[in-house]
């Protein structure tokens, strides 16, 4: 590549097990970051932030969340969409009741209530494994939300059936509700995906993120040598869907405004199956890879068209559309079961040496 | 409290009691709604027990079957031969399948596969309305869908014409299975596929058959609730009503998918009439899993599943 990494030595446990133990990497990562924060925030239009960053920012945590599950410590869930839709209505809750609450404090507090949730949900996971577990959190999916359908409570009793994100301000700029920029939900959402990826991230590093992997790998030897099948798949469904609540509730309060019940619909919670199995199991980085793919493919087919100077009739082209969709994500699964991840990594091994092969 | 547990426990159970010829109604109602429900879930069956792949997109292949079935009646072809027709349209569909989607994902993880069925789910939807259009169409094969008294209860004509085709198919399917060449060269291939390969049966043939019969029992799980509801996307969707019918009985086990399916259509036809109004009703989205998922933790495998055995 274009740097070298000759020459770097580590001489303490630290320095060998930092993230980005390459000097170079982190001066990237730091840059961009910085970057993250600071163009879209400039530069980026509307449109751009609304309808392609803030979106793509929501579904990789709610990605993130996911793949803690799924990818690392091995549950399938189909759950996604009912435990997001528990963080947005328990926000919506939270930030009606308690108006002088600060938001950020409702987005957590949501993410426990989601947390508490996902824990109640995934008892059965103690009993039931694989494509029966999948099926299970189906129960999940459609139980909570007929619940938030059939009780008025959880809207405050609006007869529309809709909650409504209020104006809500951090450090005196408004962040949610209708008078919100898209630029300041855009780093609100930034800030939470930044500080909860890096949690994950060490989160699967440590021995949390081990037992995880041990129980995904083979249960009972995992449960010989001492993992408790209880505690770490609980701890994975509550921390799962604690990301997911938080998501949830972002979903509603800084991209969409408003939402009912469909919102949160099996769709959801598939699309963000894709997203991770696409973007690689068990990888933090595929979660944002993923979540970048589905969100950006969508909205290249429905402009690609016209780009290219064609006409299509609106039915002809959505059902393209779903044609290229499926085909791409067969495509993808056919050329890297691992995921984009996967592909990235590829790639960087290639170049580490390009161009020269020895 | 006292109060909640008489409407729950003690209600429900004196209305059963007060009028039983009512509930003798219920019962059949669910019974044939759960034949219905079967024959989906077999579809979900025949795949998983000869390649391990949970098809998610067997409500799909319904809807394509439907679709092209009400397509080519309209275009003027008469019933048998339109039938005819659509059986091999779902053969080939099975052909380019294997070719197309598993042969390159062979040896891959069961999720992967799962994720595959996915893809294919959304490319056969977007085919399927480019092909025959996306309006509601009514399917008219000359079963009406009218009621008629026996032995003093309401039966639904259409869902006992549907609850015998069922039969017979699953009759035809046993002896399909247990009698025939290929019927134990699949079972062979559901034990073990590396044995099966190495005493010469070939895979790719296996699995374009019960991509095949899977297909063709999509074909009259199409007709039946296309009769019933109209061909529409949303005939689709019955694929996540069959999944509970699926962990009930067991994704191995036709007998299971037969039997789960009765039990989900009663119990949810019940649960619906007598529990219903007490939360509110439409609880039929959930009642299904609920049930399978109380199910599912007395007997992890469901009723006929293959026994889980687990080693280090």
């Amino acid at each position: 590549m274009i740097y070298r990494e000759a020459g770097q030595f580590k001489t303490t446990y630290a320095s060998d097990q930092a993230i980005f133990p390459i000097v170079q990497d982190r001066v990237v990562v730091a840059l961009g970051v910085l970057a993250v924060f600071v163009l879209p925030t400039r530069f980026a239009n509307e449109y751009w932030l609304q309808a392609i960053l803030i979106p793509f920012l929501i579904y990789a945590l709610a990605a993130l969340g996911l793949n803690l599950l799924t990818g690392y410590a091995g549950q399938l869930s189909l759950g996604t969409g009912g435990f997001m839709a528990v963080g947005a209505y328990a926000a919506f809750k939270l930030s009606t009741a308690f108006p002088s609450l600060s938001i950020v404090i409702v987005f957590l507090l949501s993410g426990l209530i989601a947390a508490l949730v996902g824990v109640v949900f995934g008892i059965p996971s103690l009993r039931i494994k694989g494509f029966y577990l999948a099926v299970a959190t189906l129960a999940a999916q459609f139980f909570l939300i007929w619940l938030f359908n059939k009780v008025a409570w959880f809207v405050n009793y609006a007869p529309s059936g809709t909650i409504t994100a209020p104006s809500r301000t951090v450090l005196g700029v408004t962040v949610t509700g209708p008078t919100a920029s898209a630029a300041a939900r855009y780093v609100l959402a930034l800030v939470f995906v930044a500080v909860f990826a890096l949690i994950a991230k060490n989160l699967v590093r440590g021995r949390i993120g081990r037992s995880w992997m041990a129980i995904r790998d083979r249960d009972i030897a995992a449960e010989i040598i001492g993992v408790r099948p209880l505690r770490t798949k609980l701890l994975a469904f509550a921390i799962s869907s604690f990301y997911c609540g938080i998501a949830g509730a972002e979903l509603v309060f800084l991209y969409l405004g408003s939402a009912e019940t469909l919102a949160f619909d099996i769709g959801l919670s598939f699309l963000v199956l894709f997203m991770v199995i696409i973007g690689g199991l068990g990888s933090v980085l595929g979660s944002f890879l993923g979540a970048a793919f589905i969100v950006l493919v969508p909205i290249f087919l429905t402009n690609a068209p016209h780009v290219m100077g064609l006409s299509l009739p609106v039915a002809f082209q959505k059902q393209l559309e779903l044609m290229v969709f499926g085909g791409l994500i067969i495509f993808f699964l056919i050329v890297e079961p691992h995921g984009l991840a996967r592909l990235w990594q590829i790639t960087k091994e290639k170049l580490r040496l390009w161009p020269f092969p020895h | 409290m006292i109060d909640v547990l008489q409407h729950v426990v003690v209600g429900p159970f004196r209305d059963i009691g007060s009028n039983p010829a009512f509930f003798g109604e219920v019962v059949i109602g669910g019974i044939l709604a759960g034949m219905l429900y079967s024959l989906v879930a077999l579809g979900f069956v025949l795949i998983f027990k000869a390649s391990g792949v949970f098809n998610f997109a067997q409500g799909v292949m319904v809807l394509f079957a439907a679709l092209t079935l009400v397509g080519l009646l309209e275009r003027g072809l008469p019933v048998a031969a339109a039938f005819v027709v659509t059986a091999a349209v779902m053969i080939a569909l099975a052909f380019v399948i294997e070719r197309v989607v598993l042969r390159p994902l062979v040896n891959q993880e069961h999720i992967i596969l799962f994720m595959a069925t996915i893809g294919l789910n959304f490319f056969l939807e977007g085919f399927g309305e480019m092909l025959w259009g996306a309006n509601v169409k009514k399917l008219d094969v000359g079963i009406p869908d009218r009621s008629f008294m026996m032995a003093g209860m309401q039966v639904n004509q259409l869902e006992l014409s549907a609850g015998v085709i069922a039969a017979v198919i699953v009759a035809i399917l046993a002896v399909f299975f247990q009698k025939t060449r290929i019927g134990r060269a699949l079972r062979a291939v559901a034990d073990d596929h590396e044995a099966a390969l190495s005493i010469g049966i070939p895979l790719k043939t296996i699995w374009v058959v019960v991509w095949s019969v899977a297909g063709l029992v999509a074909i009259v799980a199409g007709v039946m609730w296309g009769a019933k509801s109209g061909v529409q996307f949303s005939l689709s969707l019955i694929a996540l009503k069959a999944l509970p019918v699926l962990i009930l009985g067991g994704f191995e086990s036709v007998a299971g998918a037969i039997l789960g399916g009765l039990i989900i259509g009663v119990g949810e036809k019940i649960g619906e009439v007598y529990w219903g109004p007490l939360v509110g009703g439409a609880i039929e989205n959930w009642f299904a899993y609920v049930l399978a998922l109380a199910f599912l933790l007395v007997r992890p495998q469901g009723l006929f599943g293959e026994k889980i055995i687990e080693r280090v």
